[in-house]
This record gives structure tokens, sequence and C-alpha cells, in this order.
């Protein structure tokens, strides 16, 4: 991770980033995850599709312990991230998720200006030295974010007035800031236009290069268009998990088959 | 998109990280000791909040709840009749003629022979001094008997009088011996006596419903002061509020809420009703003063007025209250009587207002709640300071004549310099608490039990 | 006639005329109601009205206009040279009132007759003792001139009832007539009847102006008779506050201005964090178990009368503080039970639940999405809180504040009780401080002539008071406003 980005890391290496192993979420008495395990590579796009309330977003939540916010939740089962259970009870959420981002469905900058948006992160967890070097860091996320040229001379204007596709790519460059080593992505264009969505791929195909990312999505097209691996839910099972070209093109599983073709969903 | 690529690379380690997650780094360590401590600063203030309600709770109680209890003394008078009525024909006017100080010396006689029959020796020389044991009101309550039953007189009738408020603080642990000292209204000798009447049995603390029922007293004899008449001045005036603010609160808010149309003429009122709401309670009794009283020309210190004040004061209230509970009312319940041809006014008042009904009761108690406990405003018209010392004598005099009202009495008790007088105000407040607690209860229940949910 | 006999006459009219209208209406729809416009109810209702609401309007209208012309016409009888000033005047006015409804009285009870009351003198008869024998009392001899102006005050308020009652009852009648012609099967009754209803509705809402507008006026005009007698400069700028009802008084406002501040000062420093911090524990951290106990609990502050904070604080909180400030206490800061601290300590705790409620529903009101956005960047709770969701609830919570300040500036009940009465410039929160509000209720409460500037100022203080408290609300209302239409 800490190495140089280089055209190297390709498609299919087997270094596996995050590893499930039988994973049951409980929402009070719902069971909304089910025995899932799954192997999550790193430097790879992976995209979660499957119906409404299918549970991939819960499941893409107990990645980064974001359910440990909501009470009712319990997760049972291991979640391992380079070989350590992120349920130990050793483990610290807030360190976790410094080094596992997430963006949300809706952009949700902070009432503050864009450059204390993606300031925001390495402020509290002490990444810089000094206000330079708080700049550098800045500067460089919000160019990962794809969205340096249009903010570079309003960093100090409110992140909230910026347009939806904006907001959502300087959430992206906010989450980039901390440094994390896995990006998830909760359906992060739902709430954007064409075009918007369209910078937003472009944007997450970049990042593969140096995060591994996980993309909930609705629209199996944009599954197709940036994944490299998908991993299709159904009703709180993980049907069928696969290189992104098997699984639109020969799926194995009919429930697979029939959400691909349109048939449930 | 082409600026990212340009980005080179980023990757720095954050400082402070081993890299393992099941290590905490320092910078977590401190972070989540931050953390606890704001959580811990929190349920601290939650705490503080908590505790000086109970404190303030403890206190009024541990204070307040001697009020209820006074101390007594049981004496056997004979009713003499060569002092009460020297014709001996028993004619009601001759025996008016007799005064309470007439009466004083049958106390004193009364006294003696009681001491003198438990076999406690006075330590007094002079007879007269003994009486200071009793409340002075004594004398009035055996003339009020002898005057209601003129047989009795020749006959030695059993009395329970008051005991001085002195005595009676020395039996609730207020009054000291070293207190006594610099006192000239009692003197450590008369608690000998107290005691030993105590175990005779001619000396008893019970219940007084007198604090209760009864009506104030003058500065000098707490011991007889009750919140009786004070509490029918509060309720006089509560009955104004009630009549006229659940009418006007209602029709102001059905209008805001049914009728107005969107112009200047409705912003002025929404913008005064908030405002009113927020304005100081004296600033009200100010009003009360220069227009009920200076201008109108009412009555001073008359319940009537004080419900008026306080109507005008609860109104926005009851009427923002009120309209959340129209507002709670779905649109579909109107279009449905409009659908079947109702005119807007019969949907509103058929329909709409029947369901926000038990909404607006809800509002309405609590309305009149805080207009009960409310003082400020009383003293400006005159409902402080005067002793509520009779009772109404009908319905138009419980509005019209000069009465107190239950915390203008509190206050007025917490003013006397008498400290049994602080006593009966803590007590004071345990009755207006009582009363307020009813009535948020009822209006939980209210609410509990109508509420619906749509 | 007796006002409540008018009353009940035109109620007895008004309620005869919804027979009437009802039956009429009934009638002309040949005995079936199914060819009226109206329910025949509207019928009875639309006469009923048009008897009462003129009638009553009238009725009341008379009420107050008759006395205050009477009182005008009777007060230029009375020859300038009896009196030197207003106040003087006003009391001679009110031996005038007391004679009138004196004789009234005598009358009633057959202590005089009629016409002997009418023919009365101060030469021939001792009216006071007259008086006296029927229970009314009067402060000195009657003069002439003052039982004169009394005997015009009778005769001109027996002219005026009898007015009175033919013009109220002439209109009741003329109401019924009207109505009860317009009445036939193809009269809109119903429509008519809700005008109506709607007139009374928009009265009823009406009020909370008419409430202002009093407000204002007996503020403002009594203020001006105020600043007539009492320089406004001096009011506003001076230094020193000595009422003395003899006269010569110094009515400087500062002094209380700066009671009340510190008194406030002190509250919103014991209530803003306590109430503040309740609020983000119990927004953030407690459980939904704990939330819905602590707060309705918290909430029960807020519903204690200020009385009882006002003797807590007299009885309780000034002997604590006096224990361990006081003389005997060894720190001697302190000299009586009442005190600028004392005040202050039980009005911030009455205040707590005003900070933590208000606050509550802010914090509450922030997004979740931002609270996932910082949390999802490995910020702690607290950091959360503190960066993220405090800065955004910022405006909403300092509009909470500006209203809790706003309370601790009217309170009255609690500094009457717990700060003491000496207007006092100083810094030692020990010191015994007096505010406006308890010197509104000092000048009012007192026996003095309503006239002299000493209970005037009253006026000028409330006007003051009221602008403030006013100016505080609004701007306080509006950062609220402005704040919620943000998450809107």
């Amino acid at each position: 991770m800490y190495d140089s980005p280089t055209l190297e890391t390709k498609l299919n290496t087997k270094n596996i980033k995050i590893a499930a192993d039988n994973v049951q979420v409980y929402y009070g008495e719902t069971h909304a995850i089910k025995d899932v395990s799954v192997q999550i590579q790193d430097k790879t796009v992976t995209a979660f599709i499957g119906p409404s309330g299918c549970g991939k977003s819960t499941f893409l939540r107990t990645l980064n312990r974001m359910n440990d916010t909501i009470d009712i939740c319990r997760v049972q089962g291991n979640i391992l991230l380079d070989g350590e259970n992120i349920y130990d009870p050793r483990v610290d959420p807030v360190q976790l998720r410094a080094k596992v981002g997430m963006v949300f469905q809706k952009p949700n900058p902070f009432p503050k200006s864009i450059y204390d948006n993606v300031a925001y992160g390495p402020r509290i967890h002490g990444m810089s030295k000094s206000k330079a070097d708080l700049d550098q860091i800045v500067e460089t996320a919000l160019r990962r974010g794809a969205i340096w040229d249009e903010v570079k001379d309003r960093l100090h204007a409110p992140g909230t007035g910026l347009s939806g596709g904006q907001q959502q790519r300087l959430c992206i460059a906010r989450a980039v800031a901390t440094e994390p080593e896995v990006l998830l992505m909760d359906e992060p264009c739902s709430a954007l236009d064409p075009i918007a969505t369209g910078q937003v791929e472009e944007l997450i195909d970049e990042l593969r290069e140096d995060y591994s990312v996980v993309i909930v999505t609705h629209s199996m097209q944009q599954a197709a268009r940036v994944s490299q691996k998908t991993a299709f839910f159904h009703l709180g099972n993980l049907v069928e998990y696969g290189d992104t070209s098997q699984i639109f093109t020969n799926p194995v599983d009919p429930r697979t088959e029939s959400y691909i073709t349109g048939r449930i969903g | 998109m082409t600026d990212a690529s340009i980005s080179g690379p980023a990757a720095k380690p954050r400082p402070n990280t081993s890299g393992s997650l099941l290590e905490l780094d320092k910078g977590t360590r401190r972070r989540n000791a931050a953390e606890k401590r704001f959580r811990a600063y929190g349920m601290a203030a939650v705490g503080i909040g908590l505790i000086f309600l109970l404190v303030l709770l403890f206190t009024i109680v541990r204070n307040g709840v001697p009020a209820f209890t006074q101390t007594f003394i049981e004496l056997p008078v004979t009713l003499s009749e060569a002092k009460l009525d020297k014709s001996g024909n028993r004619d009601i006017e001759e025996i008016k003629k007799v005064t309470t100080f007439g009466y004083g010396g049958l106390i004193n006689s009364a006294l003696e022979t009681t001491l003198s029959d438990a076999g406690i020796a006075s330590p007094f020389e002079k007879a007269s001094e003994l009486s200071k044991l009793i409340s002075s009101s004594a004398a009035a309550q055996i003339r009020d008997y002898v005057l209601t039953h003129p047989d009795d007189i020749g006959k030695t009738v059993t009395f329970e009088v008051l005991a001085s408020s002195r005595v009676d603080g020395y039996e609730k642990g207020r009054v000291t011996r070293v207190a006594l000292l610099n006192d000239k209204n009692l003197d450590a000798e008369h608690l000998d006596v107290a005691d030993q009447m105590k175990e005779a049995g001619v000396l008893k603390r019970r219940f007084n419903w007198d604090f209760i029922l009864g009506a104030d007293a003058s500065e000098s004899r707490p011991e007889q002061a009750g919140i009786g008449v004070s509490m029918l001045g509060s309720l006089f005036m509560m009955l104004v509020v009630l009549v006229l603010s659940l009418p006007i609160g209602v029709a102001a808010s059905v209008y805001l809420e049914e009728f107005a149309p969107k112009n200047w003429f409705t912003d002025i009122i929404e913008v005064n009703i908030s405002n009113l709401a927020a304005v100081p309670s004296i600033v009200f009794g100010i009003l009360g003063l220069a227009v009920f009283i200076q201008f109108i020309e009412l009555p001073q210190s008359a319940p009537l007025v004080g419900g008026l004040v306080l109507t005008l004061m609860t109104l926005p209230t009851i009427i923002i209250s009120t309209r959340a509970s129209l507002k709670a009312v779905p649109p579909s319940i109107r279009d449905a009587a409009l659908g079947v041809g109702a005119s807007k006014m019969q949907s509103v008042f058929h329909h709409v207002l029947p369901l926000a009904m038990p909404g607006i009761l809800t509002g309405t108690i609590l309305g009149l709640a805080q207009a009960l406990g409310e003082t400020a405003p009383l003293l400006l018209i005159g409902m402080v300071g005067y002793i509520a010392s009779n009772y109404p004598d009908g319905i138009a005099s419980g509005f019209l004549d000069p009465n107190s009202a239950m915390p203008a009495q509190i206050y007025e008790w917490a003013k006397r310099a008498d400290p049994a007088y602080y006593e009966r105000a803590w007590g004071g407040i345990i009755i207006l608490l009582v009363f307020l607690m009813t009535m948020n209860i009822i209006a939980i229940i209210l609410r509990r039990r109508f509420e619906r949910r749509w | 006639m007796p006002a409540t006999w008018i009353f009940l006459i035109v109620l007895a009219i008004a309620a005869i005329g919804y027979v009437l209208g009802r039956s009429r209406a009934l009638a002309s729809a040949s005995g079936d109601s199914r060819n009226l416009h109206s329910l025949p109810s509207y019928y009875g209702s639309h006469v009923a009205l048009y008897v009462a609401v003129p009638s009553l309007l009238l009725f009341g209208l008379w009420l107050v206009v008759q006395p205050i012309l009477i009182e005008r016409h009777v007060q230029t009888l009375i020859p300038e040279a009896s009196y030197q000033n207003q106040g003087e005047l006003n009391l001679l006015m009110s031996d005038v009132h007391r004679i009138a409804s004196g004789l009234d009285f005598a009358v009633d009870y057959g202590a005089l007759g009629a016409q002997q009351a009418l023919d009365l003198d101060t030469d021939t008869s001792d009216i006071r003792a007259i008086l006296a024998s029927v229970g009314v009392a009067l402060g000195s001899d009657v003069s002439t001139q003052t039982l004169d102006a009394a005997k015009r005050y009778r005769a001109l308020s027996a002219t005026g009832d009898i007015f009175r009652s033919i013009a109220v009852l002439a209109l009741a009648l003329a109401g019924l007539g009207f109505a009860v012609i317009k009445t036939n099967r193809d009269f809109r009754a119903r429509n008519a009847v809700e005008r109506v209803i709607l007139s009374l509705l928009i009265l009823a809402a009406s009020l909370a102006i008419l409430t202002t507008v009093g407000i204002v006026l007996s503020l403002v005009f009594n203020t001006i008779e105020f600043f007539k007698l009492y320089p406004a400069l001096d009011f506003f700028f001076g230094t020193t506050w000595s009422p003395s009802f003899g006269g010569g008084s110094q009515l400087g406002i500062l002094p209380l201005f700066w009671g009340t501040f510190y008194i406030s000062l002190i509250a919103l420093a014991v209530a803003v964090p306590i109430g503040l911090f309740a609020a983000i524990y119990t927004s953030e951290y407690a459980s939904p178990k704990v939330r819905s106990m602590a707060k309705p609990l918290l909430e029960i502050l807020a519903g204690i009368p200020t009385i009882v904070y006002g003797l807590f604080a007299l009885l309780t909180v000034g002997p604590g503080l006096m224990a361990v400030f006081g003389p005997n206490g060894g720190l001697g800061w302190m000299q009586g039970g009442t005190a600028v601290m004392t005040a202050g300590l039980v009005m911030g705790v009455m205040l707590i639940p005003f900070v933590s409620s208000l606050s509550d529903d802010i914090i509450n009101s922030v997004p979740q999405s931002l609270r996932d956005g910082s949390l999802g960047l490995g910020a702690t709770k607290s950091e959360t809180i503190k960066q993220v969701v405090l800065p955004a609830a910022l405006p909403g919570i300092v509009g909470a504040i500006l209203l809790a300040a706003s309370r601790a500036i009217g309170e009255t009940m609690i500094v009457v009780l717990g700060a003491g009465a000496a207007a006092r410039l100083s810094m030692n929160p020990f010191d015994a401080m007096t505010t406006v509000t308890a010197k509104i209720v000092s000048q009012l409460t007192g026996d003095a002539d309503f006239a002299s500037p000493e209970a005037l100022v009253a006026f000028a203080l409330g006007m003051t008071l009221f602008v403030i408290t006013l100016g505080l609300n609004i701007f306080a209302l509006w950062i609220v406003r402005k704040y919620r239409e943000q998450y809107e």
C-alpha cells in the first residue's frame, strides 16, 4: 500500500485485503445478513449488487463497523482485514475507520469550508506537522478526488455550496485524505446526474491503483463498468461472487441470472 | 479527470501507527481518553440537573411537611356565667358584649386547673405568664363557641386550642432553648411546662386541616394561618382563565390554522403570538394594572382581574398547543367532509375540532398549570399584602372581592418576619405542587389515552 | 335597570329569535326542511346572532365609554382652586366616587329616600354620618362642591343607565325584526351564520394584537408621563437609584441594569454548560431508555413555579452560601443571604431545562448523514460532536441561549426574594443587588400615588424590559428559524 502505485498492480492479484467468514448481522429480531463469506482483493474494485433490501449496504457497513452506531445491530462471525479480525474486542473502530474509509449515498459535506472538509480527517488523526504539510495533504486529496481544478480558487468557500456531483467528489477526496487502505462506497452515484456519475465512475477506476474499493450499486451497468469483481446479494445471502465479466456473461446461480436479466429487482 | 493522474505518490504513513489494528496506537489512546472525558461531562451534567431536582424536592418536603401538623392543648374551660352572661337570661346581644378580652381570664384559670390536675407546678408567679403557651386565637375560638351554644354557659367544655407558635416550633424542633434567650414571647421555663404537659397528654401534635382549608392570619399568629381562602382565590382565577382562554384560544387557533389567508394581517397575528409567549410575566402585570385597574377601574386584588391577566398571559401558550393538535389532524379528514358537501366551517367544527379535542384539552390544562403557579403579575394587581382572612360569600364575591392566590399567599408568608411563617410557605408550596402535579398527570393521561397516530 | 338584567333580557330575546327564525323558515318551506337552503337551526342561529351581537357590542362599548364621559364632565364641576395638581384632583375625584356610590347604597338600604338623596346638602345633614351608617367610611368631611359633583355624578349615571337600557334593547329588537323579515326558504342562512362565526374567529385571533397594543400603550403613555416629570437622560444614564417618596428621588437605571445583567450572567454561566452538556448526553449518548427518563425529569425543573425557586433562594441557598462565604464561614465576602450569587445560582438551575430542551431538539435536527460522514472518517463520537455536530447546530444553540437570557432578564420572583433590595454598582457577586423587575414590583406595590415619578418610573422600567426582551426574542427566534430552514 505504501509503495508508489505502479501499473503492475493489475487485476487478479491474489492479494486478499478483506476476508469475511460466516458473517451474520441482526437488526433486533431481523436476520439481515445470513452466513456471508467473501474475500475482497486489494487494488481491485468490488461491486455489491442486488435488489433493494438485500443487505448489500448493511454488509458494506460491517466492513468498517459503521453498524456499531446503530444500537440494535449485532454482528457475528469474523471479518479479517490484512489477517486481523476487525471485530476483535481489542480493535478500536476509530482506528479501523481510519484504515477503511467510507463514502455515502448522499453527498454529506460538513457545513465547513472545502479546505476544512478535506483537512478534517488528517487533523483528527494528527497526520500533519505543519500548516504547509496540511495544505499539501489537502491539495493531494482534492487532486485525487478529481476536483482540485474546480475548487482550487475557492478552498475557503463552504463545501455545501458545490453542486451535487462536486459535493460527492469532495466527499471522496475527504475520505482519501486520511490515507485509507480500503474505500467503501455506498451507492455513491445514486444522487447524481449522469454526467456527474460518469466523472465519479472515472475517478473510482483511477482510485483502484491505490486502494481496494468496495462499491454498492443499484445499477448493473455501473457494476459492469467500474468493477473487476462482483458479489450478488439476495435476501441477505451472498448468492454468487466472482469476476465481473463472468457474473454478467455466465452466472452460475439462476437467481443471479434472473436479476441480471431483470426478472427480479 | 486529468488532474487525478498527475497526483503522484500520495501515500504517507500516518504517524503513531504501528500498522496493526490489534494494538491501540498512542493517538487513539489519547483520543479515546478524550472521548471518555467528554461523555463523562455529559453524564455529570445530567446528573447535576437531577441532583438539583432532588435537592429542591427534598428541601420542600423536609421544610414543608411540618406545616401540616400543629400542636394543640386540650383545655377544659368553665364557661362561667358570672363572666359571660351577668344577667343570666342568655340574651345573645348581651353575650356578644363580652369581647375576646373578657375570655382571657377563663383561659388562664382553665390552664391553671389543667396544670394542677396534671400535677405540674407552674414556675411563674403570675398566672398570666402561662397564657403565652396558648395561641391568642383561643379566646376567639371559645367566644365563637359560646355565641353558637349559649346554653352551655355555666358548664365546663373541653376545647382543643392551638398552642402558641413558639411552643409549636419547639415541638417541631424549630425553636430551641438557646434561641429563646432573646425572645420576649416565650421563656425556657415555658418549655419545661410544655414538656410536662406533653407527658401528661394535655399537649399533642396532630394533623391540622385548618392549614389546608383555613384562612390567613395576622402577622403575630402564624399558628392559625391557613391557605384555604387563597386556594379559593386561585380557584376563581382559574375559572376565569378556563372560561376565557379555552374558547378564545380555540377560536383563534381555528382561524389561524384553518381559515386565515396568507397575508400581512395573519403574519402580524402570528408574530404577535410568538412574541407574547416570551414577554416576561411581570409585563402582563403592568398591563393588568394599567388597563384593568387604572383604566377600566375593576377592583384591586380581585380574582377576576387576576384571571384576566393570567388569561392574556396563557393564551399564546394555549394557541400554540391548540394549533399543533389541529395540525396533527390529517387533511384527508377535511377532504372527506368537504367531499360529502359539508361547508368548510362544518368540516372544521364537526370533524377536525372533535378529533383535536384531547390535544387541545391537554394544552389547556398545561396552560392552566402554568397560570396557577404564576406570581409576578399578581403582585402588581394587588393580590399580595392583602390578608386573605375571609371566605368569599358567594360566586360574585368570589370573583370580585379582594382575595389572594396560592402563590401570592406563599410569597406573602415568605416575606413575614416570623420563621414560623417560612414553614407555612414551604407547606403551601407542597399544596401548590400537588395541584400542579395532578394537573400534569391528568394531561399526560389524556394524551396517552386519546393520542391518535394517523 | 342593572347591567345583569339587560344582559339576560338580550339573551332571552335572542332565544326567542332562535325559535321564531326557525319556525318561520320551516313555515315558508311548508314544514318540509328539505325545501330550505340551509338546515333549520341555521335560520334560528341567524336571528339569534342578529339580536345578540350588535346589541351586546353596543352594551359593552357603553359600559366603557359612559363612565369616562361622565368622569370628564364631573371633573369640570370641581373648581380649579381646590386642587393644585393631578394627584389632588384624583383624590377629590375618588371622594366623589365614594360619596356617589355611598348614596346609592344608602338609597338601596332605605337609609335615605330617593328624593332625600337628591336634596341633600352639606349644611343641613351630616353626610359622613349617613354614609357611615350604611358602612361607607369617608376620610374627611364633605365639601359642598364634592357633594354637588357626587350628586351630578349620580344623576348623569342614572340618566345614562336609562338611555343605555333603551338603546341596547331597541337594537336587540331591531335586529330581531330585521332578521326575522329576511328569513324565508331561499335565504342562505348558513352562509350568513358562517360569516358571523368567521368574524368572531378573527376577533379572537386579533386579541393577540390587542394584547400587544394594550401592553405597548400602557407602557408608552405612562413612560411619557414619567419623562415629563423626570428627565430621560438622567433615567438612562444615572448611576444612582434612590427613590424617596417625599420627592428628590434619583432614579438612574444603570445600577438596576447592572444587577440584572450580573445575575443573568451567573445564571447563564450555570445553565449553559450544564444544559448544553445534558443535551449532548441525552441526544448523542444516552440509550433510548435513559433518554426517555432523563429528559422529562429535567423538564420538571422548568415546570416548577418561580415562587418555589424564590423561596428556595431566600431560605435555603442564601443561608447555605452565608455559611460558607459569610462572616462566620471565614471568608466574610457575604453580608447577607440575599445576593447576586444566590439569585444567579437558583435562576441558573431554573434555566437548565430551557437550554437543554431546545438544544436537544436542535442537535437532533442535525442530519445523521453528517455524523456518519465524520464517523466514517474515523472520528470518535466526541470529535464528531465537537467538530461537526455542534458547529452545524451552533446558530440554533445560540438562539436557545438567547431565549434563556431573555428569560433570565425578565424573571421576577427569584430576584425579588433572592437578590436583595439595594441598588448597587458593585463587582462582588456576594453583594446584594437589585434588578429592573424587582424594582418594578417594589415601586408599584408601595402606597405611592400613581401620578408620582416614583411610581411612574416602574412603567419606564417595564418599557425598557419589554424592549430588551422583545429584541432578544425576535433575534433568537429569527436565528432558530433560519437554522431550521437550513436543514429542511
